[in-house]
């Protein structure tokens, strides 16, 4: 009886969202703005989810997703560029030709598998961002938890050296990044490899896996002594929580069109943690929500902070670029300082618990008017 | 050697020049119930410590039944500081991590509870089937492994059940009473199918009658699960009442062995222990 | 390379150094008191130069130094209170997490207040005076600076085990709880620490600033993360070690950069943290801990 009722509940929900998808892609001209938040926040939402698996879930304080949304942004946008406008993106020191002719390799493959080959570059850039988790994870993964945030920062700040280094020139193009990344077709797109990669997680999580990293959150030693291989499931947690930071990192890539390794400095890492601590440390759903709130709030309702205002042809001082940012970080201030628990807390998002809340606050507002 | 299936041999642990365990040998029969006792700070807790792995021993090895876990010599500047009369005896370094020794059917409890505190009673039960699961990740992600997940979960029900836990299977574990979290504990290392049991200190914290029914509660786990339990305590009731026998530990030191009437006639236990604990009284 | 240009690029290395190691006693200490990375040390630095810019606009050299000392140590003080204090017995992620929504506020703030544009750092002229050793030649603050360093290092030594409020910090460093038992008063003294660790940012970034003639709101984060890096080397806790690791992460990346790997040199001090880290995690000088079961 009441597994039904979430289940109505649930698919009226995703009838409702994919309307409104089918609505936003009709119309795209129209709503610009909610059309592109919300594929930003979809973004943001897959890589908050795995920093949330990684963080949130297995109590690993790691800093690195730049670094690994890097990976998975540069490989997406190798494999992509147009062989056409290669020679105009690396216009100074032109590319390595292993890299130009396996790009003629791909598209002069069979014409049903074009369509897959931007899926097929975020997988692969995710196994990318794998591998490099699974070399350093290795080491790293042994400190303990202040030191694995420093040394999982440094990592993603070596990436970026790496990646904008002269030598790496001819196949990231250096410190001028890459551009004519093509984009999305649709919002379906991005909408689509969002849901399976949270759902991936999800079931992750609620797997006996899933229930052993929550245990090494809780307490290591006892964890340990339950017969949990600590070294193993730390790696495990933060090389699934690495490739699904880089297939957001490749649908980053497709969503900027071009991109530099500036897109990927620390305070790329900051922000994204701004939305892990806002929708609650060790709560998927608050992730996803505080995604999409944070970067609606961020780049549209909020924007007006940064333009100047005037009230009654007065100009208020305040009210210049950079503003923004400024109540942005205060915003984060005091959630961590006062409302630790975030949006969900380690609460996952239930109709059940919607309904009481819905119910609650009715019943409030209806006392006062009585 | 008859069925040990615990051998500790000449296990020092120093901490810097502090010697908190000295050449302790002991040995733990199957099927046996043997109780590690000793005033506070003697050494006991850093002796289970070093038998499941937390710390490698500064010298000595440890094995469960004939797998060796742990053994160590003093090195580098350890070397200096070594305080025990077997300098040379061990010369192969090797340490099996506590979950490697609790797959070999070595499980504990921990004398400050050690539950996971945010989940539920039955998942901290769950967790601990975890390491007898056979699926790898991915199937267990992608729900290929129904039927082990129905049957670990059928198992972790019937031990909540014999531990009386059934009614607070969802609650959270920090929100049980003391006694009930003291079982939980307990469900939770029996999940992982040991044959021996260590238990730190099970009725700290009880009163009389809950320590009977521990008493009873322990010859129950041990007959259904076939178990050998070895256990530090300070309630001399219970520690008499129930082992087969006793080691006594004083300042890191091994001052007697024997079954409970020869331990209670020892006069240096008396002096070191019993005496002072009648005092108190 | 030749001898000569090899002893210059050394004494550039021991200059940044010196600047590095009186930024590191300021995370070490921090960590020895609250074991938590002031992840806004490296931020407090940035201000500091920031303040240095204005208040020089205004008022001669040797005011401003007093000036940007007490603005920093101000600023390091209400950091703890606001935004530490209050959580000081939360779990570790969220203090580290408090500690980094600071300095992403301090970053913003000054991106805010002065642009994200570099900003011209002011000539101190003493400091700037060239000075000539045989074929070596560089300006007073390069000589300055590691004599400075090594003099306010010894100071703070002989505060911390010497005097009544070093003694009172030893404590509260050890066990918190006790310490406040036997009457100490800990928020003082944790304050004391931030005095003393903000005192030092500000002296370091006029003495690392001169030398990079501009400030940008983000120049605090890498310096920052290298300085903490110094002071795990060192062995957090300890003042020697984190003078010494300054030193050896300073002369280090000036050489790499002197050899032609500037690209490498960032990398390089991580990828020293971690080998420190592996090898031997209390650093050269730190202490062992033993975590309790």
């Amino acid at each position: 009886m009441k597994k039904s009722k979430n289940l109505i509940y649930s698919a009226i929900f995703g009838v409702i969202i994919l309307l409104l998808l089918f609505f936003l892609e009709a119309n795209k001209f129209q709503y610009g703005m909610a059309y592109t938040i919300l594929q930003k926040g979809m973004i943001l939402a897959v890589v908050a989810v795995s920093m949330n698996l990684v963080t949130g879930f297995t109590g690993l304080f790691s800093l690195g997703q730049a670094g690994f949304m890097a990976i998975g942004a540069y490989v997406t946008g190798i494999f992509l560029i147009p062989s056409d406008s290669i020679s105009e993106v690396y216009y100074i020191s032109g590319v390595n030709p292993a890299i130009a002719s396996f790009k003629n390799w791909l598209e002069s493959g069979p014409a049903f598998l074009q369509p897959i080959i931007p899926y097929l570059a975020l997988i692969i850039g995710g196994l990318l961002a794998a591998l490099f988790a699974a070399v350093i994870g290795y080491p790293v993964l042994r400190l303990k938890s202040d030191y694995l945030a420093i040394a999982t920062l440094g990592f993603s700040e070596i990436m970026r050296a790496i990646i904008s280094s002269p030598q790496m020139d001819r196949v990231t193009n250096g410190s001028y990044g890459l551009k004519k990344i093509p984009g999305f077709t649709s919002i379906f797109e991005p909408f689509g490899i969002m849901v399976v990669c949270i759902l991936l997680m999800v079931l992750l999580l609620r797997s006996t896996y899933g229930r052993a990293f929550r245990a090494i959150r809780e307490d290591e030693i006892a964890a340990e002594a339950m017969g949990i291989n600590l070294a193993k499931h730390k790696q495990m947690s933060f090389i699934i929580g690495s490739f699904f930071s880089a297939i957001s990192g490749g649908m980053l890539a497709m969503f900027m069109r071009s991109i530099d390794s500036k897109s990927f400095s620390v305070s790329l890492t900051y922000d994204i943690l701004l939305i892990v601590v806002i929708g609650g440390i060790g709560s998927v759903s608050g992730s996803v929500i505080a995604a999409l709130l944070v970067t609606a709030s961020k780049e549209w309702w909020l924007r007006f902070f940064d333009n100047p205002l005037f009230i009654g042809g007065v100009q208020i001082p305040l009210f210049r670029t950079g503003f923004r940012m400024v109540i942005f970080s205060v915003i984060l201030l005091i959630v961590v300082l006062f409302y630790q628990r975030g949006i969900m807390g380690k609460n996952e998002f239930s109709w059940a618990r919607l309904e009481k809340r819905l119910l609650k606050l009715f019943k409030r507002g209806g006392a006062k008017n009585a | 050697m008859p069925n040990h299936i615990l051998s500790v041999n000449d296990i020092t642990m120093q901490f810097g020049g502090v010697v908190a365990v000295n050449n302790l040998t002991l040995e733990v029969n199957e099927n046996e119930i043997v109780s590690l006792i000793g005033p506070n700070g003697a050494g006991k807790t850093t002796a289970f410590n070093v038998i499941t792995g937390v710390y490698a021993p500064t010298n000595g090895a440890v094995y469960v039944k004939d797998n060796m876990i742990t053994s160590n010599f003093p090195k580098s500047s350890m070397k200096k500081l070594y305080a025990g009369e077997n300098n040379g005896k061990y010369t192969t370094t090797m340490r099996k991590t506590p979950d490697q020794i609790t797959k070999l059917g070595v499980a504990r409890t921990f004398q400050n509870i050690r539950l996971f505190k945010e989940l539920t009673a039955f998942e901290n039960v769950l967790i601990a089937k975890h390491m007898l699961y056979k699926s790898n990740f991915l199937s267990a992600t992608l729900c290929l492994n129904r039927k082990e997940e129905k049957a670990m979960r059928e198992e972790t029900m019937k031990l909540l059940d014999i531990l009386g836990l059934t009614d607070v299977k969802d609650e959270i574990a920090s929100s049980l009473p003391y006694g009930q979290q003291r079982h939980l504990e307990i469900a939770r290392a029996l999940a992982t199918n040991p044959q021996l049991l260590l238990l730190d200190e099970p009725a700290a914290g009880m009163n009389p009658q809950e320590t009977d029914e521990l008493t009873k509660f322990i010859y129950d786990i041990r007959k259904k699960f076939n178990l050998t339990v070895f256990m530090i305590e300070h309630h001399m009731d219970l520690v008499m009442d129930i082992s087969d026998r006793i080691y006594v530990l004083d300042f890191g030191k091994l001052i007697a062995s024997g079954t409970p009437e020869e331990i209670q006639n020892n006069q240096r236990v008396i002096d070191a222990y019993l005496g002072v604990q009648e005092d108190g009284e | 390379m030749t001898l000569s240009t090899l002893l210059q690029h050394s004494l550039t290395g021991i200059s940044l150094g010196g600047a590095y190691a009186l930024i590191a006693i300021g995370y070490t200490m921090v960590y020895g008191i609250l074991r938590m990375i002031n992840f806004a040390h490296g931020d407090i630095f940035m201000m500091a130069g920031y303040f240095m810019i204005f208040s020089m606009a205004v008022v001669p050299w040797w005011v401003s130094i007093l000036l940007v000392c007490v603005l920093t140590i101000i600023l390091g003080v209400t950091v703890e209170r606001a935004a530490y204090k209050p959580i000081r017995s939360a779990p570790r992620m969220s203090i580290m997490i408090s500690a980094i929504g600071v300095s992403y506020l301090l970053q913003n703030l000054a991106t805010y207040l002065f642009t994200a544009l570099p900003r011209a750092y002011p000539e101190i002229p003493i400091l700037k005076k060239i000075f000539h050793i045989g074929s070596i030649s560089s300006s007073l603050v390069t000589f300055v600076t590691p004599v400075l360093t090594v003099l306010l290092a010894m100071g703070l030594m002989f505060l911390i085990n010497h005097t009544k409020i070093g003694m009172a910090m030893r404590a509260v460093s050890k066990d918190m709880e006790t310490a406040q038992l036997m009457g100490i008063k800990i928020n003082n003294t944790i304050s004391t620490t931030f005095v003393i660790g903000s005192f030092l940012a500000a002296i370091g970034s006029i003495l690392y600033f001169t030398d990079r003639m501009s400030v940008t709101p983000f120049s605090g984060t890498l310096p920052g993360l290298k300085c903490f890096i110094a002071a795990v080397l060192g062995g957090i806790g300890s003042i020697p070690g984190a003078v010494v690791g300054g030193f050896i992460i300073g002369i280090c990346e000036t050489l790499l950069v002197a050899f032609g790997y500037s690209t490498y040199s960032d990398a390089f001090t991580f990828i020293l943290l971690i080998i420190i880290l592996l090898c031997r995690p209390t650093g050269l000088f730190g202490e062992k801990m033993i975590d309790k079961v």
